[in-house]
């Protein structure tokens, strides 16, 4: 019989411990299971978890890929470091592609690089809004945002689903739905590297990150709203005595997530597509809730964390590739990881003892 | 034990070496490399399933002169991109990308690999090395038609549409014109399903379709949950890209079989010759090469679950459109507002073809959007 | 009409299934986030059951069992690990459509036969509504029995008092000697093995088919349902004809040539759902009673 004793502050082994457990433990029940359905597990481990690393513009892929993760999961950080729920930034992240696509189909001559600024703050604003509907119910008349920002994904996939097959939909692509493409200024450049040329697809959108992941480090750390976020989160009682507004505190990080959301939905499409389509997000809000979790809600955490995911999900497409599993293993991965790492952060607060008592 | 520690490096230094030449090395072989890249998997049972059937056939055909690799579940977006540069990467020497949405991606990575010939299948812009092929698959929507109006009693038939693009329109309209040379009274109704593949919706889609009225169902969605909805109701319907009567052995009339095989063999016979290209047929609509019934790549099933002489009728249809005897698209022309679209004496060109946005005599509703 | 109605009754019974679980489990103090992917488990263990064994009946128990699985994956962690219930319910969801996905790639393209339909004697016979309410396969009975089931046990029997005195206050329930962990986790399972029976109700009646993902979110729907009958049984079935109206209405709409797109058509069960949830919340709100007080928060206390 195992019970747990509450530890007196939380354990700073256990916190360095804890994902790396969880991370052996996941490779663990990973084998069982590949073992268990017939595929050879090492061959497995190594195409999902190696193979994405062995060429330079793999390497590269991997970037692009952990970009909006990283991106959207810094703001779903703040969200849940104060325990606002919001699940719904796949919906957020479209509406931000569609609002920034909308502005820059509207110059369709436009050169300037600097007209990305207009596209980015569009996207931005786009997420915002979208996070704003169940900010206003969860703070005005105490609905559930989990549930509100979920149905709003739903709500914004058929919507720019709408607007690309009708008013959005450029008349020379035969009914096909596809936008026009973006003009020259709201299209985000990949890098080119002297000697080497393009390293895949790697672009300039990699260096939002680069500034995001400093900054959002030191809004957490260093500043009195992040003060706040912290302290409602981990001790609610304490931010009321403090006088701390949760509902203004719950409006801003609603509003903070759904925005980057929205940026990473307009890097995405600028960088990597060039024109609207019905599909611009590929689950990315979802995942990035994982990456979230997984980076332990720090920025710096979720960097390597959003770069671990897009690993995996390079690897399961290799796995296929070479082996023929199918793609989803990635969420089984995934999946597992999240149970473990939950179970690390309670033991972290808790230790463990075994004694041989009756139930 | 020296010797034994040896072993192992040695062991280990060959299996490192496989691993990272055996891409490389592959290049010296003869075998021409020829990549696929799917939307969904071939147990979709239609459209995926029919392109893994003409891969089949090109290993069929080839032997152990073609080595293929295939990437299934590929989204259409940045996924896609890095999937075809992947497979280019790996010395695919032909790559066929087999839906719409693939079509940017493609032209993109085709840009990078001037070298590599690219495939797009339903797309509309070519390049260099990226040739387009498409079937016509509104000739066997005509013959639908044309089984629908004489097997249908209510006089309703119901249309599974995954969206309102040129291609499904088209295949609505032939659809409408094969009903009409046989059966002025009956009409179709359109339900868009927004999706290509979901069974649960296309299920939905065909229970209302029964529940208003409609004995006779076609789709052009990709799954079979429409035949078995009309397989336990008592209705009939159309096979989709692939022969369907598995999963409705008296529901389904017939199927319109996509046969991409022989259009594969041809390209990787070309390659193989030196003698690829990308045709040169105007850039305006879909497929340099865009087959139908006379070159096989539309192919219709066995006519089954109806009388002889609709059998014949059908029959009559397909020989046809073979002989080029039947133009599905010649005037008079009526769009189902009472717009002339062509008067008599004259036919919609291709380029028309892939400009359809309306319905004509004999669909109810409007095109969306 | 009859036809339609059927069919609305047949779109809404894998929701209302899914939903009375997760009532229960709400009930106790349990959030489970995971039922998308315990109706999934359910969708492919009943699938790969009548493949197995030839026999519709089987699909419904190995629905049941996947679900059950399921959730305990979610109990182990959430009960006795106790990890945050929000993020345990999403993995669930995440692993589950993982797991399904690579557990049904060799059941792509197959087809089972259907569960078949009950006519109760003389009773389905009755004109107008015969068919409708007595011609309908096992699963729709049992989803019925299993509404009035849950309403009379929370209502009258000691064991449904107790349930929801650990739902509305953990610590006093442990305090007066009730195993608040064990009760969750029979809570818990419950509404995995309704989830499961729902997603099963989905191959073996609705479309005999396997494909990735197939549940497309009903299992949000279900959650939200809960919300929508402020955790009363009955309404559920209410909530779940309505939602299943709107979604084959739209459907109905199309072929009737109404000019709408049907996208919009398609966002109205959603955009319905956040209306629902707004006008009850407001009124929950006043009323706080009907929300269970301990739902979602962890149970430290040693057992």
């Amino acid at each position: 019989m195992i019970t747990f004793i509450p530890r007196d502050k939380v354990s700073k082994n256990w916190i360095i411990i804890a994902p790396i457990l969880s991370i052996f433990f996941t490779i663990f029940f990973g084998l069982l299971i590949f073992t268990f359905l017939g595929y050879n597990p090492l061959e497995t481990l190594y195409q999902i978890f190696v193979s994405p690393f062995s060429r330079i513009d793999r390497i590269s892929d991997i970037l692009v890929k952990a970009c909006p993760l990283i991106i959207i999961g810094t703001g779903l950080m703040l969200c849940f470091k104060s325990n606002v729920w919001n699940i719904g930034a796949e919906g957020q992240f479209i509406m931000g592609a569609l609002l920034a696509g909308f502005i820059a189909l509207s110059f369709p001559n436009i050169e300037t690089k600097f007209f990305l600024l207009i596209t980015i703050l569009a996207g931005f604003v786009g997420g915002a809004l979208w996070a704003f509907i169940p900010a206003i119910l969860k703070t005005k008349l105490n609905v559930n945002e989990i549930l509100v920002s979920l149905m709003l994904v739903y709500v914004a996939m058929l919507f720019i689903d709408f607007i690309v097959r009708g008013p959005l939909r450029d008349p020379m692509s035969f009914g096909f739905p596809l936008s026009k493409p973006y003009p020259e200024g709201a299209l985000i450049n990949k890098i080119p590297f002297p000697g080497i040329g393009f390293l895949g697809q790697l672009h300039y959108g990699i260096l939002f990150v680069f500034l995001l992941v400093p900054v959002s480090w030191i809004f957490v750390n260093k500043t009195l709203g992040g003060f706040k976020i912290n302290v409602l989160g981990s001790a609610p009682q304490a931010a009321k005595f403090a006088g701390f507004k949760r509902n203004s505190i719950t409006i801003t990080v609603l509003l903070l997530s759904g925005g980057l959301a929205g940026v990473a939905g307009v890097i995405e499409v600028s960088a990597n597509i060039g024109q609207l389509q019905p599909e611009v997000s590929f689950d990315y809000g979802f995942t990035a809730i994982i990456v979230a979790f997984l980076g332990r809600l720090s920025p710096v955490g979720i960097l390597f964390a959003g770069i671990i995911i897009a690993t995996v999900k390079l690897g399961a497409d290799n796995a296929q590739m070479t082996m023929g599993i199918p793609k989803v293993v990635t969420g089984l991965f995934e999946g597992i990881l999240l149970f473990f790492l939950l179970t690390g952060e309670t033991l972290q607060k808790y230790k463990i003892k075994w004694s041989e008592g009756k139930k | 034990m020296i010797k034994f520690s040896m072993r192992i490096f040695s062991l280990i230094a060959i299996s490192i070496s496989v691993l990272f030449f055996g891409i490389s090395s592959a290049f010296a072989e003869n075998p021409t490399k020829v990549g696929f890249v799917y939307l969904t998997t071939p147990g979709d049972h239609g459209w995926t399933y029919a392109h893994e059937l003409g891969k089949k056939m090109v290993e069929k055909r080839f032997g152990k002169d073609v080595k293929v690799s295939v990437v299934e579940n590929v989204p259409e977006g940045p996924d896609a991109t890095r999937v075809i540069r992947e497979l280019a990467k790996q010395g695919n020497e032909i790559i066929f990308t087999t839906s719409f949405g693939y079509m940017e991606p493609t032209l993109k990575v085709a840009k990078e690999f001037p070298n590599v010939k690219f495939e797009h299948i339903t797309g509309y812009k070519r390049s260099k090395n990226v040739a387009t092929g498409n079937i016509r698959f509104y000739e066997g929507r005509y013959i639908q038609g044309v089984v629908a109006g004489l097997m249908t009693k209510t006089n309703k038939i119901g249309y599974i549409g995954a969206y309102p693009i040129a291609e499904v329109i088209m295949g609505i309209n032939a659809f409408a014109q094969g009903l009409k040379s046989v059966n002025k009274d009956a009409s179709i109704s359109v339900i868009w399903a927004n999706t290509w593949y979901d069974p649960v919706k296309e299920a939905d889609a065909a229970k209302v379709h029964i529940a208003e009225g409609a004995d006779v169902l076609a789709q052009h969605t990709d799954s079979p949950a429409m035949l078995q909805i009309a397989e336990k109701n008592g209705a009939m319907g159309f096979g989709q890209s692939t022969d369907m009567s598995a999963f409705a052995p008296k529901a389904q009339l017939f199927a319109s079989i996509n046969n991409w095989g022989p259009y594969y063999i041809k390209k990787i016979e070309e390659l193989r010759n030196g003698k690829w290209n990308t045709g040169d047929s105007p850039n305006h609509w879909p497929g340099n090469v865009w087959g139908g019934i006379k070159s096989d790549m539309l192919v219709i099933s066995k006519f089954q679950n109806m009388p002889a002489n609709v059998a014949q009728k059908a029959q009559e249809a397909l020989d046809g459109i073979k002989t080029g005897k039947i133009n599905i698209f010649a005037g008079p022309l009526i769009d189902n507002t009472g717009k002339e679209i062509i008067p008599a004496g004259k036919a919609l060109d291709d380029g028309a073809l892939w400009g359809m946005n309306y319905y004509l005599q004999g669909v109810n509703g409007k095109v969306p959007g | 009409m009859e036809a339609l109605i059927l069919t609305i009754i047949a779109t809404s019974i894998p929701l209302l299934l899914a939903a009375i679980g997760e009532l229960i489990a709400e009930k106790s103090g349990i959030l489970n986030l995971g039922v998308e992917g315990m109706m999934l488990s359910g969708a492919v263990g009943a699938l790969g059951a009548v493949l197995w064994l030839e026999n519709p009946y089987y699909g419904i128990i190995a629905g049941a069992l996947s679900g059950v699985l399921m959730a305990s994956i979610f109990s182990a962690f959430t009960i006795n690990f106790m990890t945050n219930q929000v993020a345990t319910g999403l993995g669930l969801t995440i692993f589950a459509t993982g797991l399904t996905g690579l557990a049904g790639a060799p059941l792509v393209g197959k087809t089972i036969p259907s569960l078949p339909k009950i006519e109760i004697f003389l009773l389905s016979d009755i004109p107008l509504f015969g068919n409708i309410l007595f011609k309908q396969d096992f699963v729709a009975y049992l989803s019925i029995a299993i509404i009035i089931f849950t309403s009379l046990f929370l209502k009258y029997s000691k064991s449904g008092i107790i349930l929801r005195a650990v739902g509305d206050d953990h610590q006093s329930a442990h305090s007066v000697g009730y195993p608040v962990k064990k009760i969750r986790w029979y809570a818990t399972c419950f509404g995995g093995m309704c989830a499961g029976i729902g997603g099963a109700y989905i191959p073996l009646v609705l479309t005999p088919h396997w494909s990735e993902g197939m549940t497309a979110g009903r299992g949000w729907i279900a959650l939200a349902l809960v919300v929508f009958a402020s955790w009363i049984p009955w309404r559920i079935i209410v909530g779940a004809l309505i939602f299943g109206g709107i979604t084959i209405a739209q459907l109905v709409g199309q072929a009737r040539g109404w000019a709408i797109p049907s996208q919009l058509l398609s966002m109205m069960p959603y955009i319905a759902t956040i209306i629902a949830l707004t006008m009850i919340s407001g009124r929950l709100s006043k009323n706080n009673s009907v929300v269970p007080s301990s739902l979602g928060k962890p149970f430290f206390g040693s057992q």
